[in-house]
């Protein structure tokens, strides 16, 4: 294992150390595993705390600042924050609105963001929950874990922190990020494994001539293994799912083509062009689009695709200012 | 049982966990995300700490207690709030037997409780390919020794077993909880690493218990 780390064991930690370094905007607890607006807690602002296992970056902490997340709270590698740390990052920021949990699908993030909460209302907190999952690649049913949380958390993140920034109330803000969330879909593709690094070894192993298609964010492997493709037969699998799930005909949307942490931007582009040109020929325009490394899988290559039907509202809020480590402008 | 006999559980279990990490990792790494050993190893090492760190004249239910908070504190996943509920409401159902010392009859109420908490918390039922599937087969091997009149070691035997060929049994199945639920059919033919983490911590029951001399758990730790 070749990595740019000092001990498996103080890879987050390092890491948020370093974050703490390069942003002064953040009060980062290297220790106790948050990562809070320097400016929280802001009175009679509703606060949005995000989470999960690390391996994402910049998902979470680089979204936290001004129009998008007040709190994140990293966990170990691909693993969720326990509870001390949900509820830390909650009483850090609460301004006496309310807080929101963004909740990606996960089990582990589920259950311990749901004892946070129950905790967090001890404190006289009061806490919503939003539950993203986006990830057409996994069946939806009520007997199973569900579909993922992947790339429509940074959709969820923005606009719903938009919202917040404007002053809108706690339900309100919970109701845009459920919007949000029906209006997402996301679908992957793995060009290779990653290796985390307590684990010293690959996740999967992958032929010179394969890829995995419907993959998460945590090196998992996919819903099946085929010849790996061109760039254009890459997006037309991910828009062709998405689409036969959510019809995307008519529709406005906004486009995130997202490297899943190490495929080069070029690459990144190529696939864009795709996906406008599919699009396109689907019948659908683009209004917005982001391009680049957002929300990883430490080094596996690979891209996501990322959906949102928008509505004027939704793309209002989504150019609203927004400054953060991993995404700005407007300010 | 007593105090020590139940923190001998723990710190037992903390043992099999470490030496056995590389193995559930591996098993996690086919069909999850590699990191079960690990979570396991680091929550458990944290429970052995905080079981340490109470006062000698402790009760078995303040010593699951103590192990379950730590275990949701430190472990995080799936893992630390199923594992850690799992201990708390096991500690709990002690706590209303009450006493220094407890008989097999409370302990299987106790793990009747655990595996409560556990599926209330996870929603997962039998054949799901999760813990369930390695806990429900040792509860009820536990339950149907005591009825037979078996004492608290032979109990634990029983449990421990029941949960070993609870976990072999989710090797063909279908995960329809968890993360091995992403991937459909290829998470068949496949030992779930939940369940095997299960069998450890049965295993660990069986083995401080038949140490105990039968009764019930005794001597110090």
């Amino acid at each position: 294992m070749r990595k740019l780390i000092n001990a498996p064991a103080g890879v987050v930690s390092d890491a948020l150390r370093g974050i703490a370094a390069a942003h002064p905007s953040l009060r980062v607890d290297p220790v106790g595993g948050t990562v809070v607006r320097a400016d929280a807690p802001r009175a009679g602002k509703v606060a949005l705390v995000s989470g999960g296992g690390s391996g994402h970056e910049p998902l979470h902490a680089g979204f936290v600042g001004h129009g998008m997340l007040d709190a994140a709270c990293p966990g170990e590698v691909f693993t969720s924050p326990v509870p001390d740390q949900i509820i830390a990052a909650s009483m850090a920021v609460s301004g006496g609105a309310g807080v929101l949990h963004v909740v990606k699908n996960y089990t582990g993030d589920v259950l311990n963001f749901r004892m946070a909460a129950e905790l967090a209302e001890d404190e006289e907190i009061e806490v919503a929950s939003v539950v993203v999952d986006d990830d057409v690649a996994v069946e939806d049913s009520t007997y199973t874990a569900g579909r993922r949380g992947t790339g429509a958390t940074l959709f969820v993140e923005k606009i719903a922190g938009a919202l917040a920034e404007e002053g809108a109330a706690l339900a309100a803000v919970a109701d845009a990020a459920r919007e949000v969330n029906e209006r997402s879909r996301s679908f992957g593709v793995a060009l290779s494994p990653c290796t985390v690094p307590a684990a010293g070894a690959p996740t999967f192993e992958l032929g010179e001539n394969e890829m995995e298609l419907g993959i998460g964010i945590h090196g998992e492997p996919g819903r099946e293994r085929v010849a790996a493709g061109t760039a254009d037969e890459i997006v037309d699998a991910a828009l062709s799912a998405i689409d036969a799930d959510m019809p995307l005909s008519g529709a406005e949307v906004l486009l995130l083509v997202n490297g899943m942490g190490g495929t080069p931007l070029i690459e990144q582009y190529i696939a864009c062009a795709a996906a406008h040109g599919w699009l396109a020929a689907h019948g659908a325009t683009v209004a917005r689009s982001l391009v680049g490394n957002y929300v990883t899988s430490l080094e596996m290559a690979g891209c996501m695709v990322s959906v949102c039907r928008l509505t004027p509202e939704l793309t209002r809020l989504w150019d609203a200012p927004v400054e953060t480590p991993a995404l700005r402008w407007g300010r | 049982m007593n105090a020590a006999g139940a923190a001998r559980w723990i710190r037992h279990t903390a043992h099999l966990v470490s030496a056995d990490a590389e193995r559930l990792t591996r098993l996690d790494a086919a069909i999850g995300d590699g990191d079960h050993g690990l979570n396991l190893d680091r929550g458990f090492t944290a429970a052995v700490a905080a079981v340490d760190a109470l006062p000698g004249d402790t009760t078995p239910a303040k010593v699951l207690i103590a192990a379950g908070r730590a275990i949701v504190s430190k472990t995080g996943g799936a893992s630390g709030p199923l594992y850690g509920t799992a201990l708390r409401r096991a500690g709990k159902a002690l706590a209303e037997t009450g006493g220094d010392e407890l008989d097999a009859a409370a302990l299987g109420a106790a793990l009747t409780a655990a595996l409560e908490g556990v599926q209330e918390l996870g929603q997962a039922a039998e054949g799901d390919k999760t813990m369930v599937d390695a806990l429900v087969p040792a509860v009820t091997a536990y339950e149907a020794a005591l009825a037979g009149g078996a004492d608290i070691a032979a109990c634990a035997r029983a449990a421990a077993d029941g949960a070993a060929q609870g976990a072999e049994s989710t090797v063909p199945l279908q995960a329809r909880k968890g993360r091995a639920s992403y991937l459909g059919p290829r998470s068949a033919g496949h030992l779930d690493p939940g369940a095997a983490s299960t069998a450890l911590i049965l295993r660990a029951l069986a083995d401080v218990t038949m140490e105990g001399g039968g009764d019930a758990w005794s001597g110090s730790s």
